[in-house]
């Protein structure tokens, strides 16, 4: 194999995302207006393609572009989860679209154009790649956020989003070029071994890495930087915000774990405090916050910040096992997210209009699959037994424990209790009471349907037999080494 | 064997699932045949019990999972057969007392019933803690389901209210198990037991007093013990009468029980130290139990709280750490199941027919309900602990315990005895 492609192979993913959002955008402009429904096909089978890319990345795991990007386990695995992610979405959004009217062939584009930067933030091997993954994934992401352009909730929420994202980033750069100004390097690896060599991180070093905190604890949406999730979430058209809450979040956290974990992760007690103050901040202010949501979509909102924490606790452990359990909850949060979006989508009739708790009355007898679903997805965001969520919270347990972090881990079970008051508040209003006015669902089409079937089962397999996926996790976790 | 009749009920209840909507008869048939079938079951368990062997019997292991090492791992000692054997008893009349009460989503309210059951004897099965805490926690949905649909007028304010205590003392029992799994890095409750007994792992005085703090609130939460007890004569009051009897019968005695299987054996030394407490818990809770209830005009209510106080000799009996004191507390278990089982059974039947719980409501009942108002009397004078019916054996038990280890406790808890007269008294026909 030649050195040249040897690197594209490492890239392979996202070339294919790119080639296929590119053929998306050129594809729309010939096509006649009654045909476009051809592209929301061309972009599933560009993110399938680019889930299948995922092996040919496989077979050059190596730095690549000479150590800008490195293929191991761990880009591997958050490649593998953001593609998959990127088909349901799509999978889900497909009937959204056609209801509310709005073009299938940018959106499509722009999905895999957004997938493609999270892929690049996943395989970073340097400061300044990572931070064009991330401008790559961000700047789609803010055209998604107001991409119904007649509703004025979804121009606040990209308007907020842009705003408060490109100041973030702005951070995240202006630390990398600290963080070079102090060591005269970006590369990950390299830093690592000057920390190594017994270097010790002098105040400009600090200074950086703080900000690169900064940019990334706002892309995550962990507390203090947490403060523009509920208002974006809630304006940006429904399926993108599954995406928001699995895809980017994702995709940050792998950001945040290659860079402490690979470049500082010799200096760890520099950041470990941060990351603990972080951690409880944002369990308790999501979880707080969601308890008196009456919109489901603020409610989720508030949720998944609650989840940043937690994954942040397993993050603050600093170990191997730390690393596996919060690339398993990763993995299990962002399914089981996007297949509770996938459902609010579904529910949302035209214009969404039906996004009060409320509204959910007697989805238990007029829809059972779709509230036994949901039902699912609660009890796994609450983490009850038998279900994945539950799991992936004993992983995170398990490691905070063996870390000697019994404070945290406390606090965790203390949030997870709170937690359970508004996740059953949904569960009740779908099987207990009645609605006020009449209403039917809408029949679950066959997408929307499939999203939700394969969440829900991927809710209840992991939890069952979390066998093969904890092993893919720990092996990830040991590309660290 | 145990799997059988662990996950019976389970599979009858997905068999439901088949059935028609509207076909109520076929499901009740199959709810009960069902129940009665795990009943007769189970009953083979008590042919294959060697009374004299000790360690645990019938035992079934397989692997489950590699990381983390969960095993399944089921078996039964006399406790846990007593418990199973009380369970599938109650199930089958469970399941008739609803024949005529339950009108809406009959096969969901079914499936729940015969999911709960799964739930409750897997708990007494498990030797895992992992295993455990599985059955701990499911048995939590079937529950809230059960309270939260089929339930009286405030139904949904008891169901969230006792999912909500229960998961807060259970949260940190997980974490508790997950310490342990960590320090001895296994979930295996006998090898843990061994482990800690030859000395292999050590734990500190502290850390012990914290892990047995955990586990005690977990399962004080579900006795429930003074002043805990605040979810139960709510969840009593709204559930339907199925979901009472399985309640006061059975549900309450897993935390008896995982104090006895849990608590005491991990932890002796801790167990000892909080042992004074507890006891003064549990005494406060007899009294206290007592007295509210006699003021109760709420029948269900009066119930409930009788069993705060019944389940306060529970603790007792264990707490005082003789055998005597054991076998009473085992054997008040046992009784407690049956007698409030049988008093909710009859508040539900009053219920069906006059539709209140009111005591004053039920004045002059032996002349037109002849035959229930005997039985009515007989199941409350078992629960006040009158001698020859079950009742008196538990609490005799106990009380001797108690005096044999501190007389004056024994004198407080014998106070109990006394005012049971006075709250089943009132409600004498």
């Amino acid at each position: 194999m030649t050195p040249a492609l040897a690197d594209a192979y490492s890239l392979a993913p996202v070339i294919t995302a790119c080639g296929f959002g590119i053929l998306i955008i050129v594809g729309d402009a010939f096509l006649p207006r009654g045909g476009k429904s051809l592209l929301a096909r061309i972009g599933v089978v560009g993110a399938l393609a680019s889930l299948a890319a995922v092996t040919l990345a496989s077979r050059h795991t190596d730095d690549a572009y000479s150590g800008l990007i490195r293929t191991d386990a761990f880009s591997l695995f958050l490649e593998s989860l953001i593609f998959v992610i990127t088909v349901l979405v799509m999978l889900g959004s497909y009937d959204y679209l056609v209801r509310e009217g709005l073009p299938l062939g940018e959106y499509h584009a722009l999905l895999l154009f957004a997938a493609s930067g999270m892929a690049v933030m996943a395989s970073a091997n340097e400061l300044l790649t990572a931070f064009v993954g991330l401008e790559i994934s961000s700047i789609a992401s803010y055209v998604l956020a107001g991409y119904r352009r007649t509703a004025s909730k979804s121009n606040e929420s990209a308007l907020k989003y842009f705003l408060l994202g490109s100041f973030a980033t702005a951070f995240f750069l202006y630390g990398a070029a600290m963080v070079y100004g102090a060591t005269g390097t970006t590369r990950l690896d390299v830093l690592r071994e000057m920390f190594v060599a017994g270097r010790a991180p002098g105040p400009l070093m600090l200074l950086g890495c703080a900000m690169i905190l900064v940019g990334l604890g706002f892309k995550a949406a962990v507390a203090p930087f947490q403060v523009w999730t509920p208002d974006v979430y809630e304006g940006a058209p429904t399926p993108v915000t599954a995406l928001f809450a699995s895809g980017p979040k994702a995709a940050a956290f792998a950001l945040l774990v290659r860079i402490l974990v690979t470049g500082f992760g010799a200096a760890n007690a520099t950041w470990f405090w941060a990351i603990w103050v972080s951690a409880v901040l944002t369990m308790f202010i999501g979880n707080l916050a969601a308890l008196t949501q009456n919109n489901v979509k603020r409610m989720l909102a508030y949720s998944s910040i609650a989840h940043a924490g937690y994954l942040l606790v397993a993050l603050a452990a600093r170990s191997e096992i730390g690393i596996a359990a919060l690339l398993y909850y990763l993995v299990v949060y962002a399914l089981v997210t996007l297949g509770a979006f996938t459902i609010i989508t579904h529910l949302g009739e035209p214009g969404e209009r039906r996004l009060e708790i409320d509204a959910y009355a007697g989805l238990g007898t007029r829809q059972p699959f779709t509230a036994f679903c949901m039902t699912i997805f609660l009890l796994s965001l609450l983490g009850l037994p038998i279900t994945a969520g539950f799991l992936g919270k004993f992983y995170i347990f398990d490691s905070a424990l063996k870390a000697q972090l019994p404070g945290l881990a406390v606090m965790l079970a203390m949030n997870s209790v709170i937690g359970a008051y508004y996740y059953l508040r949904l569960v009740r209003v779908m099987y207990f009471t009645e609605p006020e006015q009449e209403w039917t669902p809408e029949p679950v089409t066959a997408g929307v349907g499939a999203v939700m079937f394969l969440t829900a089962v991927a809710a209840l397999g992991f939890g069952l037999f979390p066998g093969p996926l904890m092993t893919f996790a720990t092996i990830s976790a040991q590309s660290f080494r | 064997m145990l799997t059988l009749v662990t996950f019976l009920p389970l599979a009858g209840g997905l068999l439901l699932l088949l059935l028609g909507r509207e076909s109520h008869a076929a499901i009740r048939r199959v709810a009960l045949l069902t129940s009665t079938v795990t009943f007769l079951l189970s009953l083979l368990l008590l042919r294959g019990f060697d009374a004299t062997a000790s360690g645990y019997q019938l035992v079934e292991r397989r692997p489950w999972m590699s990381n983390p090492q969960i095993q399944y791992h089921m078996g039964m000692d006399g406790i846990s057969l007593f418990l199973v054997l009380l369970t599938t008893f109650l199930m089958p009349l469970a399941v008739l007392c609803s024949w005529e009460s339950i009108h809406t989503r009959v096969k969901e309210f079914f499936l729940m019933l015969l999911a709960l059951e799964t739930a409750m004897i897997g708990v007494f099965f498990a030797l895992d803690l992992f295993l455990f805490f599985l059955f701990w926690e499911a048995m939590l949905i079937p529950m809230y389901f059960l309270i939260g649909i089929w339930g009286h007028e405030r139904r949904i304010y008891a169901a969230i209210k006792f999912v909500l205590y229960t998961m807060a003392g259970s949260i940190l029992m997980l974490v508790a198990i997950i310490w342990l799994y960590s320090l001895s890095g296994t979930f295996d409750l006998p090898r843990i037991q061994s482990l800690l007994q030859e000395g292999v792992i050590r734990l500190p005085v502290r850390q012990e007093m914290l892990l047995f703090g955990a586990f005690f609130l977990a399962f004080a939460v579900k006795v429930p013990l003074f002043p805990l007890h605040t979810w139960l004569p709510d969840a009593h009051v709204e559930a339907p009468t199925a979901g009472s009897v399985i309640l006061a019968g059975v549900l309450l005695k897993m935390g008896a029980y995982g104090l006895v299987r849990f608590c005491l054996p991990l932890f002796p030394d801790a167990s000892h130290k909080f042992a004074p407490w507890i006891v003064g818990l549990a005494i406060v809770g007899i009294i206290y139990g007592a007295l509210v209830a006699m003021v109760q005009p709420d029948y269900k209510k009066l119930v409930a709280y009788s069993s705060v106080s019944h389940m306060g000799f529970v603790v007792l009996g264990i707490f005082v750490f003789n055998q005597v004191g054991m076998q009473g507390a085992v054997y008040q278990m046992l009784n407690h199941g049956v007698s409030s089982g049988g008093l909710f059974l009859v508040a539900g039947m009053l219920y069906d027919r006059r539709h209140t719980h009111m005591i004053k409501e039920f004045g002059g009942l032996a002349t037109p309900m002849p035959v229930l108002s005997s039985f009515f009397i007989l199941i409350t004078l078992s629960s006040l602990g009158l001698p020859l019916l079950n009742g008196f054996v538990g609490e005799f038990l106990i009380l001797t315990g108690a005096f044999e280890r501190r007389p004056a406790w024994a004198a407080y808890a014998a106070t109990g005895v006394i005012l049971s007269a006075v709250y089943c008294g009132v409600t004498s026909v």
